[in-house]
């Protein structure tokens, strides 16, 4: 009687958010599936089943590989330039904790992560510009021609790579404090004992110690690095209104297919692609985390 | 530090030594620190700069953090163009909204999902669960003709509409619940006679005050920062986001990057503030995204 009347309870007070909830997460997400396996442009009202023939489409489509192609070089960029980064810099603010600077450290290695996207990718747009920007007047100073950084297909890449790295570093670092602020005191005294000097500590104690949240950082940084739009909307954009003629990234590409080729399904089966990456480095990522639990 | 002081007491000598240089590592440490810090938000630092330069100032090499001539032309010229004030508005509109929507639902759900073991909850929190790990990315076109059905596009309810809920929300206080309500307390209530709204409104949430408020702030910056919905949902000059509004402002024939700094530095200022003050929340929440187990 009790047990029926808590369960009212549950069901009343969780059914607005989960309906909520259904609908505009749950049905959106089955319905991109399913959208992806039909051929709908906006216009006409049927949308025939076409099988996998838009994921075969895809495989085909050069716009769309080179979408893949620039989007997976960026993701992995950010990781490989973010990720060690953010471990060395973590690891000097935890051993400068009890400096006076220790929050303006983190504080300002922060916000970069959390200012908005578009004044940040602008701040960045005039040090990559090339007639103005400080980046090429510097390069000229030390007798290096200046570049056209932002109009040339692969520096262009390189500038949205160190943009997001940029702003990626904030959140790795963070998470990487906690994480050196969560490993055993001992281990570290043990090791001052035996001599180890404070690099290492932090190579041969901190590194194999910190594996787990390396990968979790890496997954994470990963997974949104592979959702890049806005930089590349902004960075590659030109002045004469084309935006992200330079650098195709998955979003991008998956927008413009649905909103100016109109091709809804196609633009779904894109999405159902990016669902997948995410789904397989996100299994990685459990796969290896279970990996090392049962050792 | 604490072994340099042990070893110092017992050599006296070679401690003092081993203690400067512990000191000087550490100093070259903080300089460096010192140095990083500065050229992370160098960036930001100039795009204010660049705001009050004049069009002859923005050509000067080395560029200088305080412009000789400072001028509010740019300011002026953008106020003029843009409806600077309203994106602002929106922007401020639908970060409120969602957060309010995003605390309330997650607050509920999260309670109801951690302390009231019912197989059908189990359900539901594993399809929150699964549904976390899609991004937004993916689902967000069929979303548009959700949208687009209700007639909320250009709209702040159509905004809204993606971001009413949120997984990592209802996740992070579920966790809590589970951690810092013991049921015991809860059970004592009702044998009290308080009826279950009674105890979710004057037990939990008082004890969930600091969760929520990481958690707001969380929800306040994400939908801020948000790009590619509001750049969607919203193709009217009146009904853009900051962010949307800047992006395509930018692409304009005769923008100059003076202009564009200036609207930039408009927005960032007051959210580099907003961030400054609320620091604590939100770095507590960001943390506990790292720890889920």
């Amino acid at each position: 009687m009790l047990q029926q009347k808590r369960w009212r309870f549950a069901i009343l007070a969780i059914l607005p958010t989960l309906a909520i909830f259904a609908w505009v997460r749950m049905y959106p997400i089955v319905e991109t599936l399913r959208l992806s396996l039909h051929q709908w442009n906006i216009l006409s009202k049927n949308k025939p089943f076409v099988g996998l023939a838009n994921f075969r489409e895809l495989f085909h489509d050069q716009l769309f590989l080179n979408a893949l192609t620039n989007t997976s070089i960026i993701a992995f960029g950010v990781v490989i330039l973010t990720v060690p980064t953010a471990m060395v810099i973590a690891g000097l603010i935890h051993h400068r904790t009890h400096s006076r600077f220790s929050g303006f450290y983190e504080t300002s290695v922060f916000i970069p992560h959390v200012v908005s996207l578009v004044p940040a990718a602008m701040a960045w747009k005039w040090i990559f510009d090339a007639k103005l920007g400080p980046l090429n007047a510097l390069l000229e100073f030390f007798g290096i021609p200046a570049q056209a950084w932002l109009f040339d297909p692969v520096l262009s890449v390189i500038c949205i790579i160190i943009l997001c790295s940029w702003q990626a570093l904030g959140y790795a670092v963070l998470i990487y404090l906690v994480g050196f602020k969560n490993l055993p005191v001992s281990l570290f005294e043990a090791a001052k004992l035996d001599g180890a000097s404070g690099v290492q500590r932090f190579w041969f104690v901190s590194v194999p110690m910190l594996k787990p949240i390396t990968l979790y950082v890496s997954v994470v940084t990963l997974i949104s690095a592979f959702n890049v739009y806005a930089q590349a909307f902004v960075l590659a954009s030109d002045s004469q209104g084309a935006p992200g003629r330079q650098v195709r990234v998955l979003v991008l590409d998956m927008l413009e297919n649905s909103f100016r080729n109109y091709r809804v399904g196609y633009a779904a089966s894109e999405a159902v692609v990016l669902l997948s990456i995410v789904l397989v480095l996100t299994l990685i990522q459990f796969g290896l985390l279970r990996e090392k639990g049962r050792k | 530090m604490t072994q340099t002081i042990a070893a110092s007491s017992a050599h006296p000598k070679a401690g003092g030594r081993m203690r400067t240089k512990g000191k000087l590592i550490d100093f070259s440490i903080d300089v460096f620190l010192f140095g990083f810090s500065i050229l992370m938000i160098l960036p930001l630092v100039f795009l204010v700069s660049n705001a009050f330069k004049t069009p002859q100032e923005m050509l000067a090499w080395p560029p200088r953090l305080i412009p000789s001539d400072p001028t509010l032309e740019n300011f002026r010229s953008v106020l003029a163009d843009t409806p600077l004030p309203l994106w602002i508005f929106n922007s401020v509109a639908f970060s409120t909204l969602s957060m309010v929507a995003i605390v309330i639902t997650s607050a509920i759900a999260g309670y109801v999902l951690a302390k009231f073991p019912f197989r059908s909850l189990n359900i539901i929190f594993i399809l929150v669960l699964a549904t976390a790990i899609v991004p937004f990315e993916v689902y967000m076109i069929p979303l548009y003709f959700q949208a687009q059905a209700l007639g909320v596009l250009n709209s702040l309810w159509g905004l809204l509409l993606g971001y009413l809920v949120m997984s990592f929300g209802i996740f992070l206080v579920r966790q809590n619940v589970m951690h810092s309500i013991p049921d015991e307390l809860l059970e004592a209530a009702r044998i009290d006679g308080a009826g279950e709204f009674w105890i979710f409104w004057k037990i939990v949430l008082p004890l969930l005050r600091g969760a929520l408020g990481a958690l707001a702030v969380l929800a306040f910056f994400q939908a801020w920062t948000s790009f590619a919905w509001p750049m969607i949902v919203t193709t009217t000059r009146d009904s853009y986001t900051i962010e949307v509004g800047l992006a395509l402002f930018q692409t304009g024939f005769t923008v100059d990057l003076g202009r564009l700094s200036a609207a930039s530095a408009a927005v960032l200022v007051p959210s580099i503030t907003l961030f400054v003050i609320l620091r604590r929340n939100f770095v507590q929440g960001v943390a506990s995204t790292g720890m889920k187990e």
